[in-house]
């Protein structure tokens, strides 16, 4: 497995090396860095040009200024980066190192969103397919791959951005909106669930009466701009999600399991209770990230303690149930504050920049604002990925449930759930580890047209600004965080690919 | 004899029905042996079967009607080049505004700031897309299939490179590769800026035909080729290539609609099509700040570019399952 892995980055860095040669040729000759100083009119022209002549090295030949550039990133390795200087004197590095933070949050929360939301959504077309559930997802499916990423970025503004803000200072549902939303609820979920006729009706209207009685109370008490969860809240909704996930996993005849999960939640609830001084003062990122490790740890611990015969499935219900767990009591942590962040910013979603300049707030009130500017954007690129994963994971999972094996195991009388979680389920994954690694570098170039539109001052920023006026310097840092990041993710995908597919172990 | 010659119920009849006749003397004395064949025996060539199965799908019927009516419009309202169009509205001419410009019946989709007829407007933005995407979807299908046949059959230090330039492309984002040519092409125009982004769209479709010519040919009707003596070439181009055509079609309509998105894109950052040649992408970006109080301006080159992409991904979706309709089915 390790030489596998070493053998993958010595390829990746080569690429990456023959990469960068053939960006920097293309960037050199892209076009004339002078045009807007030879076509001014001011009195030192010509010592302009010189000064810019002499800082780009534009006399020198391009292997002479691509060494330069190289030996410069190569001093990354032993500490002193110099990433160049752009065609304003201003050092890159540091540039670099604020654009990234912001483009790099974004795309990896869009490529696990997509993942999670693609892979569920085509599994769930697969197995209901030719059904009105099926149709409808294919076709939005269709629609979002071939909507113009510019365009939607627009519409999503003034619909997503300006009538919620418009809508949230009141903070209340007409009861039409109420009776809409819950019909369409009951729907999807009585097309999901399938079954008989009889069926499908009964969890529609459960459906519909839950969502319908849920928002008329949050209307009532209204929970859009004071909203309350508790920690009564985070026990429920955790515990519901841990019996969902048993339901799935090992199917809910297995005690033992259900039992860890349930311990899990409780657990992680007394935790919640115990360290809440800590968690809403003034936490730090570094804290949060070694708490959610350690949530993880002893979730883990209490899968094997309960385990029995089914050790490692019982893992893996309560690590998943950790984790719910975890980012509920966030969640329950971000409410508490929200009242609070509508007082300092009383229109939530801006649409301009990835946080709000000259912001006075506490952490959790900084989480929220950069929370919501970077809500849009992530449903933009989430959409457009969401629709090729859902549709290769679709037609994976179709030709997997083909297979004699399939057949086999559902004339042994396993139940469809064991089929499709237990067989099914991780051998359409395969080829889908290939397919997020090719889309990475596509959800790249999203990442530029949406930062353009919400006005980010990100990596696509420094790549348009760059390019526009012939600079060399800020275009290659944009190439080297996007290539690094892109490497590293078809490294994932590499290792995913074997961990999930025992043939190719190495 | 005819119980055994119908004895498998629900199968085919490998004999035409005319000759079970000819052998009754009553069939005969009726001239049964010039009765036509009826249809179930009737033999279709490849093409026609694909026809058939397209034809069926209702999406890409639907899709590629709607699409031959866009490209229909889009050339003949206002006209290409020399050839006048049916439209009265020039694309040039400034107008006296009606209002603030507003859709009306006699500016159907309105007219822009300085007073032009927008629907002119945008139908020659239209044309120079539909241009672009259709010529890149060429120019990269040529390339693509020449050097993933050569890729696959010779193997060699040609797959090498052909599997580098593809790693490349998976580590630069296409739209970063496509921006900094299409500023290098900046003055070429629509055929430069074409063939521009035909050079960088190929490598995908390279890889998908190298896979298939690495299949066939290791089947039998190569080596029986081989083994006669018959040269590379002829075998790739009456052998292999004929039997990768269902990839080779279906990648190159999705390549049209990969094209349009990224030529709208590119002209919307400003790196794609130049002034004084219009693009959907350059109407987009605009006017995208006019959107709250001039929508129609933001709505028609959006809703140009969103049909004919998916048009042709749903006709791209309908050839695929015309080719290979063995995935399709689970419960049949």
């Amino acid at each position: 497995m390790l030489k596998f892995i070493l053998r993958r980055i010595g390829a990746s860095a080569l690429v990456l090396w023959g990469a960068s040669l053939l960006m920097y040729v293309l960037i050199i000759n892209a076009g004339d860095p002078l045009k807007d100083l030879r076509e001014s009119n001011m009195q030192n022209k010509q010592q302009l040009i010189d000064a810019r002549i002499a800082l780009l090295r534009l006399d020198d030949p391009w292997y002479e200024r691509y060494w330069d550039w190289l030996t410069g990133v190569g001093g990354c390795f032993t500490g002193n980066c110099d990433l160049g200087v752009t065609i304003n004197g201003i050092d890159v590095l540091g540039l670099t190192q604020q654009a990234a933070s912001s483009t790099l949050r974004l795309i990896t929360l869009s490529t696990l969103l997509a993942i999670v939301v693609g892979v569920a959504l085509g599994i769930l077309t697969a197995i209901r397919q030719y059904s009105g559930f099926d149709y409808t997802v294919t076709f939005s499916a269709f629609l979002f791959f071939s909507l113009p990423v510019f365009w939607a970025a627009t519409l999503l503004k003034e619909y997503a951005a300006i009538q919620y803000n418009n809508w949230i200072a009141v903070g209340q549902y007409a009861p039409w909106t109420i009776v809409i939303a819950a019909l369409v609820a009951g729907f999807l979920l009585q097309a999901v669930l399938g079954g008989t006729r009889r069926r499908r009706l009964v969890t529609a209207a459960v459906t519909f009466g839950f969502v319908t009685i849920m928002l008329f109370v949050f209307n009532a008490l209204d929970w859009w701009r004071n909203p309350m969860f508790g920690i009564g809240g985070v026990v429920v909704v955790s515990a519901a999600a841990g019996v969902l996930v048993t339901a799935l996993v090992t199917g809910l005849r297995n005690r033992r399991a259900l039992y860890a999960a349930l311990t899990t939640v409780v657990v992680g609830a007394l935790a919640y209770q115990v360290l809440a001084p800590i968690l809403v003062g003034e936490p730090s990122w570094l804290l949060l990230a070694g708490l959610f490790v350690v949530t993880l740890v002893v979730s883990l611990a209490i899968g094997a303690a309960w385990g029995g015969y089914a050790r490692r499935q019982a893992m893996l219900v309560t690590g998943i149930t950790g984790v719910i767990t975890s980012l509920m009591v966030v969640a329950d942590i971000l409410l508490a504050h929200w009242a609070g962040f509508l007082g300092l910013k009383s229109r939530p979603i801006s649409t301009i920049g990835s946080q709000t300049p000259n912001f006075t707030g506490e952490f959790w009130d900084r989480v929220l604002d950069m929370g919501t500017q970077i809500l849009l954007p992530t449903i933009l690129l989430t959409l457009v990925s969401v629709a090729t994963h859902s549709r290769y994971t679709r037609s994976s999972m179709l030709e997997t449930l083909n297979q004699d094996y399939v057949r086999t195991a559902r004339s042994k009388g396993l139940s469809e759930r064991e089929v499709i979680v237990k067989h099914a389920f991780r051998n359409a994954l395969i080829p889908i580890t290939t397919i997020v690694a090719f889309d990475f570098a596509a959800l790249i170039g999203g990442a530029i047209i949406t930062e353009q539109v919400f006005g980010w001052k990100g990596m696509g920023a420094l790549f348009q600004d760059g390019l526009n006026a012939v600079d060399p310097a800020p275009v290659m840092a944009f190439f080297l965080v996007t290539g690094v990041a892109a490497v590293l993710m078809n490294l994932v995908a590499d290792i995913a690919y074997a961990a999930l597919d025992p043939r190719i172990r190495r | 004899m005819s119980d055994i010659r119908n004895s498998n119920p629900g199968g085919e009849d490998f004999e035409p029905q005319v000759s079970v006749a000819s052998t009754d003397a009553v069939g005969l004395a009726a001239g049964g042996s010039a009765a036509p064949l009826p249809d179930e025996d009737k033999s279709y060539s490849q093409g026609q079967l694909v026809a058939r199965r397209f034809f069926r799908h209702k999406g890409a019927l639907s899709a590629m009607i709607v699409l031959g009516i866009v490209i229909v419009v889009a050339f003949t309202s206002i006209g290409v080049g020399p050839i006048p169009g049916w439209w009265p509205n020039s694309y040039t001419l400034q107008y006296d505004k009606i209002g603030d410009g507003a859709p009306t019946w006699q500016y159907p989709f309105g007219q822009d700031t300085g007073g032009k007829d927008y629907f002119a407007l945008v139908m020659r933005g239209t044309q120079f897309s539909l241009i672009i995407a259709f010529a890149v979807g060429i120019i990269s299908t040529a390339v693509g299939t020449l050097v993933g046949a050569v890729a696959g059959f010779y193997r060699g230090w040609i797959e090498t490179i052909l599997m580098r330039m593809t790693d490349v492309f998976i580590v630069i984002p296409l739209l970063a590769v496509a921006a900094v040519l299409g500023r290098m092409a900046g003055g070429a125009g629509i055929l430069g800026l074409a063939l521009v982004l035909g050079l960088v769209t190929w490598t995908s479709l390279a890889r998908l035909v190298r896979g298939e010519v690495l299949s066939l040919r290791e089947r039998d009707f190569v080596l029986a080729a081989r083994a006669v003596g018959t040269g590379a070439w002829r075998i790739i181009s009456r052998h292999v290539l004929p039997n990768a055509i269902g990839v080779i079609i279906v990648s190159a309509t999705l390549s049209i609609s990969t094209a349009i998105l990224l030529e709208t894109s590119l002209s919307f950052l400003g790196f794609g099509v130049q002034a004084p040649d219009t693009s959907l992408g350059t109407l987009i970006s605009d006017y995208q700040a006019a959107f709250a109080t001039r929508p129609w301006l933001f709505w028609w080159p959006g809703i140009m570019i969103l049909t004919i992409a998916l048009c042709v991904n749903f006709i791209g979706d309908g050839l695929r399952d015309a080719f290979d309709p063995r995935q399709n089915r689970t419960k049949d």
